[in-house]
C-alpha cells in the first residue's frame, strides 16, 4: 500500500485494478496526532485557567436586580428530559464508535465491524431525532453563535491581551465555546453518519445487500478518508469534552445536563437574563391560599 | 499488478542459526523484516512484486527449529521441520497419523520436501484478487473484490466471513486442531503458548492478518499433547486435482467411541472461512451418540448451521455437511 499524501503521507493511496491512483483511508498516525494534540490542549489549558485567566464576569453586574433575581426558580430549567436523553446516548454510542473503531488499531484486536455499526446506527438514529426536536420542541437559534457572541469574544480576547475593551456581557443559554464546539462537532458528526450509511452497504447488514460498486473507487476513497479524517477528529473532540466537564468551573453545567436545571446563582452569575429569560415564579405573596408552603 | 518477472527484487538476505538471533533480527528491523521459512509461500510474493521486503530472515540454518522430540506429554515438532518429515516420522504416524494424512494431502512430493510444517499454518491466503497486488481489506484497502455481484468466489469463505471473504489454505492446520495442538510462538516478551485453534485469527479480528503472529514473534513449535492419541482419526481433503491442490473444503476428526458411542471428538475444517473452523456445536451434539448414519446426519446438518455462500461457491455447503458426515460416521459414504 502506497502512502502519499504530501511529504506528509496524511492519505494512504493504492493503485485500483483499473490502474487509477485512488485514496484508501487516512494515515492512522493521524489517531496520535489528534490524541496528543488534545492532551497538548487539556495542559495548556490548564495552566490558563490557573496562572493566567481571569474571572469572565465581574461579580458585580448580575444583570438583574434584587427583586428581579428573586422571581428567578432556585432551579432554572436548562435542558429537559428529551435533550438530556439524547445527549445519553448520542454519548454513549460515540464512546462505543471510537472504542471499536480506534482500540484495533492500537492492538486491541477484536471483531469490531458489528459492534460499531451498530453503535452508528443509533447515534444516527439519536441524531435524527435531536434534529426534529431542536427544531420542534427546542429553542432551536440558542446553539447558534449570534452577533454578541462575537462581539463578546472580541472583547474577552482584547481584555485578555491587556488592551482596554468594554466589559464583555454575560452568556445566552450556551457560551461561545459552547455553541462554537455543538456547530464543529455537528459537521464531523453528519460526515461520519453520512460517509458511515454508505459504508454499510460495504459490510454485511440485515438491512441491505453488499454494492461496493455503489460508488466510483475514488468516491469511495474519499467517503473513506472523510470518515476517518472526522472519526480521528472526535478523538480529540471528546476528549476536550470530557476534560471541559469535569473542570470544576464548569462543573455546574455538567451537572445541568445530568439533572436538567442550574441553580439561580449560578444562571445570575454566568448569564444574561435578557438574552435567556427564564420563566419567573410567582412570589409567594401572590399566591393563593391554596398552593402557599406551610409555614 | 501480479507481474511475473524473472528475478526477485533485492532484498538483504539474514540466515541467523539459532533462535535468539532470528528474533534480535526481527527485532532490529521489526515491520520490514520478512520471516522465510520452507518459501514456498514467500517466493510466489516476492516474484509477483506485491510484497517487497527489504530484509528477509531465513531460518532454514536455525536447527533448534527442526525436527520432532518426544516430550513428557506427547511430541514437540519443530516449525522448520518438512510436510516430508513430518509425514515420515514414525512416532506421529503411530500415535498422530491424522496429521501425517493432512501433510501428505499438501501440495506435491517436491513442495513438501521444502515446505515446513510452521509455514503450511502461517501461510497466507491464496486468494487471487488479494494474490493479485488488487488494493483490498486484506492488502490494507477498503474492498473485497470477491465479495461483489461479478466476483469470482468459487473457492471462497462460507462461513465468518466479515468484509473478506478469502480462506485459510492449510491441510495441517485442522488436523493440528483436532489434535488439540499448542503453538510455541516466542515474542519479544518471552514464549507464549497458544491453543492451535486460537492461533488462528479471522477478518472480524484483524482482516490482514491469519495468524495472531505480530511483528517480532516466530512461530518456534508446535506441541501435540498425548490427550488424543490413538484416537480414531478421520481427514479428508476435497480439491479440484487429486495430484496437487488446495483444498476446496477439508476436514479433520479425533475421536474416542466407546461400545460405538462417541465419547469425545474434536473436529476442525478449513477452507470455509478465513480461519480454520473448530465445529465445537457439533462436537457438543455428538457426544453421548451411537457413532451412526443418524448421528452423522445430524452432524452434517449442523455444521453448515449459519453458512452464507457467495455467487459462486453455494457447493462448499453441502460439500462441508457430507465431508462432516463422513467424518462422524468414518467411512466413505
Amino acid at each position: 500500500m502506497l502512502l502519499v499524501g504530501g511529504n506528509l503521507n496524511l492519505i494512504q493511496w493504492a493503485q485500483s485494478p483499473w490502474g487509477q491512483q485512488i485514496p484508501t483511508h487516512i494515515s492512522w498516525t493521524l489517531l496520535w496526532v489528534s490524541a496528543i494534540g488534545a492532551l497538548l490542549f487539556l495542559i495548556v489549558h490548564a495552566l490558563y485557567v490557573s496562572i493566567w485567566a481571569k474571572p469572565a464576569h465581574s461579580a458585580a453586574s448580575s444583570g438583574a436586580s434584587g427583586a428581579a433575581a428573586a422571581r428567578i426558580p432556585e432551579r432554572v430549567p436548562r435542558h429537559n428530559l428529551s435533550a438530556r436523553l439524547f445527549h445519553a446516548i448520542m454519548a454513549l454510542s460515540m464512546l462505543a464508535l471510537l472504542f471499536t473503531a480506534f482500540l484495533p488499531k492500537v492492538g486491541v484486536q477484536f471483531p469490531w465491524v458489528t459492534y460499531h455499526w451498530i453503535a452508528g446506527i443509533v447515534l444516527s438514529i439519536s441524531v435524527v431525532y435531536h434534529i426534529f426536536d431542536a427544531f420542534l420542541g427546542q429553542d432551536f437559534w440558542s446553539i447558534w453563535p449570534d452577533k454578541e457572541d462575537i462581539e463578546d469574544a472580541g472583547r474577552r480576547m482584547k481584555r485578555a491581551l491587556g488592551q482596554a475593551a468594554p466589559e464583555p456581557r454575560k452568556f445566552a443559554k450556551y457560551p461561545l465555546e459552547n455553541k462554537l464546539y455543538h456547530l464543529v462537532v455537528m459537521l464531523a458528526g453528519l460526515s461520519v453518519i453520512a460517509t458511515g450509511l454508505f459504508m454499510m452497504k460495504r459490510v454485511r447488514t440485515p438491512f441491505f445487500p453488499r454494492n461496493p460498486y455503489l460508488f466510483s473507487d475514488m468516491t469511495w476513497g474519499w467517503m473513506y478518508v472523510l470518515h476517518g479524517l472526522a472519526g480521528v477528529g472526535f478523538v480529540a473532540l471528546v476528549t476536550v469534552h470530557i476534560y471541559m466537564a469535569i473542570r470544576p468551573e464548569k462543573f455546574f453545567i455538567t451537572k445541568s445536563m445530568i439533572f436538567g436545571w442550574m441553580s439561580r446563582e449560578k444562571y445570575l452569575e454566568h448569564h444574561d437574563p435578557s438574552r435567556w429569560p427564564v420563566a419567573e415564579q410567582v412570589p409567594a405573596a401572590a399566591q393563593p391560599e391554596s398552593k402557599k408552603a406551610p409555614a | 499488478m501480479a507481474v511475473i518477472h524473472d528475478v526477485i527484487p533485492a532484498f538483504e538476505l539474514f540466515q541467523p542459526t539459532s533462535v535468539d538471533d532470528a528474533l534480535a533480527l526481527q527485532a532490529r528491523h521489526g515491520a520490514k523484516a520478512w520471516v522465510l521459512a520452507g518459501g514456498l509461500d514467500s517466493f510466489d510474493w516476492f516474484k509477483d512484486r506485491i510484497k517487497r521486503p527489504e530484509v528477509v530472515i531465513d531460518l532454514s540454518q536455525v536447527k533448534e527449529l527442526r525436527g520432532v522430540r518426544t516430550t513428557g506429554d506427547g511430541l514437540e515438532i519443530g516449525a522448520m521441520t518438512t510436510l516430508t518429515e513430518v509425514v515420515r516420522h514414525p512416532m506421529i504416524r503411530e500415535k498422530f497419523s491424522i496429521l501425517p494424512n493432512a501433510a501428505e494431502a499438501a501440495a506435491s512430493p517436491q513442495i513438501r520436501n521444502q515446505g515446513t510444517i510452521g509455514g503450511n499454518v502461517s501461510q497466507d491466503a491464496r486468494c487471487w484478487y488479494y494474490r493479485g497486488g488488487w488494493p483490498c481489506y486484506r492488502a490494507g484497502g477498503n474492498i473485497c473484490y470477491a465479495d461483489t455481484p461479478t466476483g469470482l468466489n468459487r473457492e471462497h469463505a462460507i462461513l465468518d466471513a466479515d468484509r473478506c471473504v478469502a480462506v485459510n489454505p492449510s491441510d495441517t492446520a485442522p488436523a493440528l486442531i483436532a489434535l488439540d495442538a499448542k503453538m510455541v510462538v516466542r515474542t519479544p516478551k518471552g514464549e507464549r503458548v497458544v491453543d492451535a485453534e486460537n492461533y488462528f485469527i479471522g477478518p472480524g479480528t484483524d482482516i490482514t492478518k491469519m495468524t495472531i503472529l505480530q511483528p517480532g514473534d516466530l512461530l518456534t513449535s508446535i506441541r501435540i499433547p498425548s490427550t488424543w492419541a490413538g484416537a480414531q482419526f478421520y481427514f479428508e481433503k476435497v480439491r479440484d486435482r487429486a495430484v496437487w491442490d488446495f483444498a476446496l473444503v477439508n476436514v479433520a476428526a479425533a475421536m474416542v467411541t466407546s461400545g460405538g458411542t462417541i465419547q469425545r471428538i474434536r473436529l476442525a475444517a478449513n477452507g470455509v472461512a478465513a480461519h480454520p473452523v473448530r465445529l465445537t456445536a457439533v462436537e457438543a451434539a455428538v457426544v453421548g451418540k451411537p457413532r451412526n448414519e443418524e448421528t452423522a446426519e445430524m452432524a452434517g446438518q449442523l455444521a453448515i448451521r449459519g453458512a452464507q455462500p457467495l455467487q459462486y461457491n453455494g457447493y462448499k455447503v453441502p460439500l462441508l455437511r457430507n465431508l462432516v458426515k463422513r467424518a462422524i460416521r468414518g467411512t466413505a459414504a
